[in-house]
């Protein structure tokens, strides 16, 4: 059968059992967007293609496949450079097709011409500009084999116009070879064994549970193993929920921002049990004095994760879900021997001491019942009306961090977030994608700063438009709070180019101008009655804007530069602290 | 940093940009390249590269394993360097008269190299060797005055019978 190009492309995703597809039309792409009109799947008209790449991170997060967005040549290309580059930092499997210039065309600064491959080669997986028409199925099955599988994380593939219109006979291969990419999948059986080995001696061990969890899956493996061999975990700001933080051995989040007891737990441990974690520097601290007894066992996909912030002791390349389903496996064989005790580590003493951290350490935030709106407060409340059952996407800064700290997560892909890059104006576009991933019978909220939104908001368009009914909740302490914090802590309250006056733009019209529902918070009880009536609105996206107070700072905070050492639980402690500091310095001087 | 030599050797599948694939990945992880080399193989669907970097044993390890994630890396081998033979090609263009013509000619001959190119007041003078031998045929050179060298990147074999193929499952397509 001869086809064109443009229908290839078509033909290909439906092959690949592709149902959704984010993208934007333009000039290079155009052929394409002809058989698009008869495609399998559905196309979500977007109004930025930064919108179209998280969105399709966002349906990826959610739903463990592959998302796929599709755009014009240059500039549209390039406006995807931010959401491959958090892809790749959060191995988010996204397939992203561009068009580009007819390859007589290219290297003539034509219209629209921009050297994509080349602008987004350090931010793939993997990218091809396709030199041939025969070569765009190929090319693209490959692009989608290479995203899901190993670590996961984006491919681009670039279409030239004249390929798109070019006609070849159609011929479709399942199979792919890759000669130069092999993953491995399972774990080293030796190294399996000695790991266990290790833990079976520990008195103090933890999971250091990451990112890797949730995208292979492997809660439930993860749960059985813990469980079994009664170590505590603590959950990454990626694999937040991958481990119930309902379970009595969830030690809570780590990190500059976690619990008091994740922190402490990976600080006092005497091995690590690192699980598709990284040991990035806003886990470990200054590396020099992270966990400074404790052997490491690691197990990642990747390879070069093992041994490059951290020295390992056993280290072991694999999926995480099939070398946890090996010591499973493994400790079932001691139990059906009737061995397994010996395999169990003694930790009773060390998870008293975490529990005690637990009751003495917790969150802290003082909500007065007739004083201003605690921003913490409001997400406890949005978690209090939808519930367990939600999806929660964040943006960045400090309501990313209170909503990673404040809410109990239950199960992966529960909590999605821009982690590794950073990404400011993640949440709206990325909740939408989320929406379109689960369906209509799981809600999801979008928890957003007011900086983080005014980056993306033109997306309720999308979302109003395609009937994808997320409730965008909007945390409005009319300051880049993040930064106001920084600059507070440590530029001694100089503020500079912090302040986004609440009200500016009045969000409410902005809400009406979607027309969508639109409530404002300024008070708890404000808060409660809001969201109340915002859950029983299910056929339309939401806004929701709480007014809050702007002088709230995040803690615990673990200070930039230093050790997890120095865990510091409130403002008041903070700024006794750096008085302390400073009268012991004048003392000496 | 203690940094040493290393020669990696690199087999790549043939295909456009995979060089800039390789060097980019080195500027962005600021990896130190001293040379690289590139050039077709025995199967024309595969190149190989030569690179030569400074790292210490840690950073070595995580310039194998960050390569080897490039999907158009099919194999790369740390060349032992006491079991290797390296390489160097280095032209030089040195200044002559009818006076030091010939002793230029006789320094050529000793280090074993080429006269490739003779005018009235200049030659040509080609070398392959080691980077050691090179810096030394050079220094005998510029009393004489050099107006311009060009000098490759290192390129190297293992010694004896085994190769870089042996045991590998390069299994390519058969139309590329």
């Amino acid at each position: 059968m001869q086809v064109t190009g443009a229908q290839a492309v078509m033909m290909t995703l439906d092959a690949l059992g592709i149902d959704t597809v984010f993208g934007y039309p333009g000039g290079a792409i155009l052929p394409a967007y002809d058989p698009l009109i008869d495609a399998g799947f559905q196309h979500i008209l977007v109004r930025h293609e930064q919108g179209a790449i998280h969105m399709a991170e966002g349906y990826a997060q959610a739903t463990g496949r592959v998302g796929v967005c599709i755009v014009t040549s240059g500039p549209a290309a390039t406006n995807l450079v931010t959401g491959l580059a958090d892809a790749m930092m959060d191995s988010v499997p996204v397939l992203a097709i561009t068009g580009q210039v007819a390859l007589s065309a290219i290297g003539s600064d034509a219209f629209q011409e921009a050297d994509v491959t080349g602008i987004t080669m350090p931010i793939t997986k993997h990218n091809e500009l396709v030199n041939s028409v025969e070569r765009i199925p190929e090319a693209l099955k490959e692009a989608y084999h290479i995203a899901k599988s190993g670590r996961p994380g984006p491919v681009l593939v670039d279409l030239p116009k004249d390929l798109l219109q070019q006609s070849f006979e159609w011929a479709w291969d399942e199979t792919v070879d890759l000669p130069g990419y092999k993953p491995t999948v399972r774990g080293h059986s030796k190294m399996v064994r000695e790991a266990l080995g290790l833990i079976a001696q520990a008195k103090q061990p933890v999971v250091y549970a990451g990112g890797g969890l949730v995208r292979a899956d492997a809660g439930e493996e993860l749960c059985r193993f813990a469980r079994l061999l009664n170590v505590p975990v603590v959950t990454t700001l990626m694999a937040r929920g991958v481990f119930p933080d309902t379970d009595p051995l969830s030690a809570g989040m780590p990190g500059m921002h976690g619990h008091y007891t994740g922190i402490r737990a990976l600080q006092e441990a005497d091995l690590l049990i690192t699980l598709g974690a990284r040991f990035d520097d806003r886990v470990t601290g200054r590396p020099d004095g992270f966990a400074p007894n404790a052997q490491v066992i690691h197990v990642d996909v990747d390879p070069a994760e093992i041994g490059k912030n951290r020295a390992v002791d056993v280290p072991i390349v694999g999926d995480v879900k099939v070398v946890l389903s090996q010591f499973l496996a493994l400790l079932d064989d001691k139990d059906a021997k009737g061995e397994l005790d010996a395999f169990i580590p003694d930790t009773a003493a060390w998870r008293t001491h975490l529990d005690n951290y637990k009751e003495v350490h917790p969150l802290r935030f003082d909500q007065q019942h007739d004083g201003p709106l605690k921003p913490q407060h409001a997400i406890e409340e949005v978690y209090r009306t939808f519930g367990d059952d939600a999806v929660y996407v964040a943006g960045v800064g400090q309501h990313q961090m209170w909503a990673a700290q404040h809410i109990p997560y239950t199960r992966g892909r529960q909590w999605i977030n821009s982690g590794g890059l950073g990404t400011m104006g993640f949440a709206v576009p990325a909740a939408i994608g989320v929406k379109a991933g689960v369906g209509p019978d799981v809600s999801v909220i979008a928890i957003d700063g007011d900086g983080c939104f005014q980056m993306t908001f033109q997306e309720i368009a999308t979302a109003v438009q395609h009937n994808l009914p997320v409730v965008f909740c909007v945390i409005n302490n009319g300051y880049l709070g993040m930064v106001r914090q920084w600059q507070r802590l440590f530029y001694d309250n100089r503020l500079s180019q912090v302040a986004l006056p609440q009200g500016l733009p009045d969000l409410m019209k902005i809400a009406d101008a979607y027309g969508i529902p639109g409530f404002r918070a300024t008070t708890s009880d404000e808060a409660a009655l809001v969201l109340d009536k915002a859950k029983t609105i299910t056929d339309r996206p939401v806004l929701i804007e709480f007014m809050v107070d702007p002088d709230e700072l995040v803690f615990p905070m673990v200070p930039s530069g230093g050790t997890n050492d120095e865990v510091i639980e409130s403002a008041e402690e903070w700024f006794e602290r750096t008085a302390a500091l400073a009268a012991a310095g004048q003392e000496q001087a | 940093m203690n940094t040493h030599r290393h020669v990696l050797s690199v087999l790549v599948e043939n295909r456009p940009g995979v060089l800039t694939r390789v060097a980019s990945m080195f500027a962005r992880r600021n990896y130190n390249i001293h040379s690289l080399a590139v050039g077709p193989t025995e199967d024309e669907r595969v190149s190989r590269l030569t690179v030569v970097v400074g790292a210490e044993a840690v950073q070595l390890e995580q310039i194998i394993k960050q390569l080897n994630k490039l999907v158009h890396v099919l194999k790369i081998i740390e060349l032992d360097t006491e079991a290797t033979v390296q390489r160097e090609m280095q032209l030089v263009k040195v200044t002559t008269t009818p006076q030091t013509r010939s002793q230029v000619i006789d320094v050529v001959e000793v280090f074993r190299a080429n006269v490739i190119d003779v005018d009235h007041d200049s030659l040509i003078v080609e070398a392959a060797g080691s980077p050691e031998k090179l810096e030394a045929l050079l220094n005998m050179l510029l009393p004489y005055g050099v107006r311009e060298i060009v000098r490759s990147g290192t390129i190297a074999l293992s010694r004896g019978n085994r190769s870089i193929t042996d045991g590998s499952k390069l299994r390519m397509r058969s139309v590329v």
